[in-house]
């Protein structure tokens, strides 16, 4: 398991946004946390990387005890996450991201001796990635004038940047056309070979052309795991849905 | 005309910034001759000081109220080294330098852990022990006498004409600048422009913060103190107005006036701020009794008048108009230097289920 939770809760004042999670993630799977809305799934994201401290319950990561650990370290752990609320440095332009993203790789971010051309190095791999994610036309735009979609899709970029071993994304096609849904849908069959994904997403078209394997939470606590048709015929989650807000 | 070549000079930022460089050396070599060299030491002193400041403020986003510690402390050290040692000066300056660096470990360690209005609030804190610490401590200060007689020695040279000493104590500003440019242009200044820009991305693409802020305020105060020790010998003594809030709040004026994030701005901006005090001090100039008004009210109406009228500070002003001839996007402060294409909109957001 490269993923494993045990007991992880998480508790807002009073309010338990993640309640006694049980996860277990396997090597070189995609697996897709989906859930109503409020059901806990970017708490999990959160708690995974670092961003937050359960209230109790521990995080194994690739055989690593990462509670409590600070997000840096846990990226240097070889995991990467998107960010489902986009998070983004506005006034650099999307070359400037992904060739800090690479530097974060490299312990050269600390050298304040030496000039800035060493990032020239970064400047074909920086580019390969903006490519793959279909941002190649954009590289010398600042971040802040991207729109929602293709800001989905620099998040992408940077993640795959630090060559992670275990990629979070959370909500990846969030915004995008229909179009540049597909073209993310390949990229994450593409880069997922010696990778473990975990994906929150609510676009069950996409959890059905990924994901080896499916969660589905409710109210902080999973509901049912299995695979994406195991999952779709149960009639709790059937009921999760229709019976809460809205249906996918 | 003017327009013509300043278009250009703009449209090859190289050729632009070599000589900008050019200029500010001649500049800073023709200072005396034209201004009284005590005031033209002054200048480049201050302006290293408020370059180090701009590292913190306008590179890292981090508002420290509490530099007068490490300019202080280090006009305190050069002076005690130079008066008990008579070694030559550059090495009481750079012993200064090193205490103020050494001081501003455990004050970083302890202020990085907060941001904003906070941060500035643990550094003013800190800088008031330690004027707290040089008024009571006369034994080394001189208290409220402060360090007298500091000796300016340079292997025999007679140094007491500050017209020579400007040219003795020029280099040492000069060094303290090219390695805040070395930094500001380094893979480093990188990673601390995306801190400012946004902490929390930053971590997540592996970079620990808290260790990135220690590491420039360490940078910073070395410089401060750099300045501060330089400012000591020149004046030939040092005082608990080195250490005191008001020298922390000048400096913060001085890059803020100049324009932050810029380096060039904070140099402005302690050339005006000196000049304007020189003068104001010196012209008789008298607006009320000087026990209440100093030069400080003239200062701080120019300070009110540049903020509200120019928000990026002077040099900083200047850079933006520049920057609009080439209509070139405002991605500050390592732009890349290309125009943007026009960025197509997607169609509208798929509902979330």
């Amino acid at each position: 398991m490269v993923i494993e939770t045990s007991g992880l809760s998480k508790s807002f004042r009073g309010f338990t946004a993640v309640d006694r999670v049980d996860l277990a993630v396997e090597e070189g799977h995609v697996h897709a946390l989906v859930g109503p809305n409020g059901a806990g799934k970017t708490t999990l994201f959160n708690l995974l990387t670092g961003f937050l401290k359960p209230t109790a319950g521990r995080v194994s990561m690739a055989g690593h005890d990462i509670t409590g650990s600070p997000p840096e370290r846990i990226a240097r752990l070889g995991v990467a996450r998107s960010f489902q609320i986009t998070n983004l440095f506005e006034h650099l332009t999307l070359q400037q991201h992904v060739e800090l993203a690479l530097l974060g790789t490299t312990k050269l971010g600390h050298r304040f001796w030496v000039s800035d051309r060493v990032l020239t190095k970064f400047h074909d791999r920086a580019g390969e990635l903006l490519d793959e994610v279909g941002l190649a036309k954009l590289r010398d735009v600042p971040a802040g004038t991207l729109a929602y979609g293709q800001k989905r899709a620099l998040e992408l970029a940077l993640a795959l940047a630090l060559d992670p071993k275990v990629l979070l994304l959370d909500e990846p096609t969030a915004g995008m056309g229909l179009e540049d849904v597909e073209r993310t849908v390949e990229l994450v069959k593409r880069v997922r070979t010696g990778r473990t994904v975990v994906l929150v997403e609510h676009n069950m078209s996409v959890v059905a052309g990924l994901a080896d394997r499916v969660t589905v939470l409710q109210f902080g606590r999973i509901l049912v795991e299995g695979t994406y048709d195991e999952v779709r015929n149960d009639s709790r989650v059937i009921e999760a849905y229709l019976g809460g807000e809205s249906a996918a | 005309m003017t327009v013509m070549v300043v278009r250009k000079l703009a449209g090859l930022p190289l050729l632009w910034r070599v000589l900008a460089v050019v200029g500010g050396l001649l500049v800073a070599l023709a200072l005396p001759w034209y201004i009284y060299p005590p005031v033209a030491m002054d200048i480049v002193a201050w302006a290293l000081f408020a370059v180090a400041l701009d590292l913190l403020l306008g590179f890292t986003g981090l508002l420290s109220f509490g530099h007068a510690a490490f300019w202080g402390s280090a006009a305190y050290t050069a002076g005690t080294i130079a008066i008990e040692t008579g070694l030559p000066f550059p090495v009481a300056v750079l012993g200064g330098s090193v205490v103020a660096m050494v001081l501003a470990v455990p004050i970083a360690l302890l202020a990085v852990r907060r941001t904003g209005i906070y941060f500035a609030m643990v550094t003013l804190a800190f800088a008031q022990m330690v004027y707290f610490v040089a008024n009571q401590w006369s034994g080394v200060t001189g208290g409220e006498n402060g360090l007298q007689g500091i000796p300016k020695e340079l292997f025999g040279l007679d140094l007491s004409d500050p017209f020579y000493f400007y040219y003795a104590g020029l280099p040492i500003a000069l060094v303290g600048l090219l390695i805040a440019w070395r930094v500001v242009h380094s893979p480093f200044g990188r990673v601390l422009v995306a801190i400012r820009e946004n902490p929390a991305r930053s971590r997540s693409l592996g970079f620990p913060v808290d260790r990135y802020k220690v590491m420039i305020f360490v940078i910073s105060a070395g410089l401060s103190g750099l300045a501060g020790g330089l400012y000591a010998i020149s004046h030939g003594f040092a005082s608990l107005q080195e250490v005191y809030w008001t020298t922390s709040g000048k400096v913060v004026i001085m890059t803020v006036l100049g324009g932050i994030g810029t380096l060039w701005g904070s140099v402005i901006g302690a050339a005006v701020i000196v000049q304007v005090e020189d003068y104001v001090a010196t012209s008789g100039i008298n607006i009320g009794p000087l026990e209440i008004t100093g030069p400080g009210l003239i200062t701080g109406l120019i300070f009110v008048g540049v903020v509200l009228l120019f928000r990026r500070g002077v040099w900083g002003t200047v850079a933006h108009l520049l920057r609009r001839r080439r209509s070139v996007p405002d991605a500050e402060p390592h732009l890349s230097g290309t125009t943007a294409p026009a960025v197509e909109q997607e169609p509208a957001v798929a509902p979330k289920s």
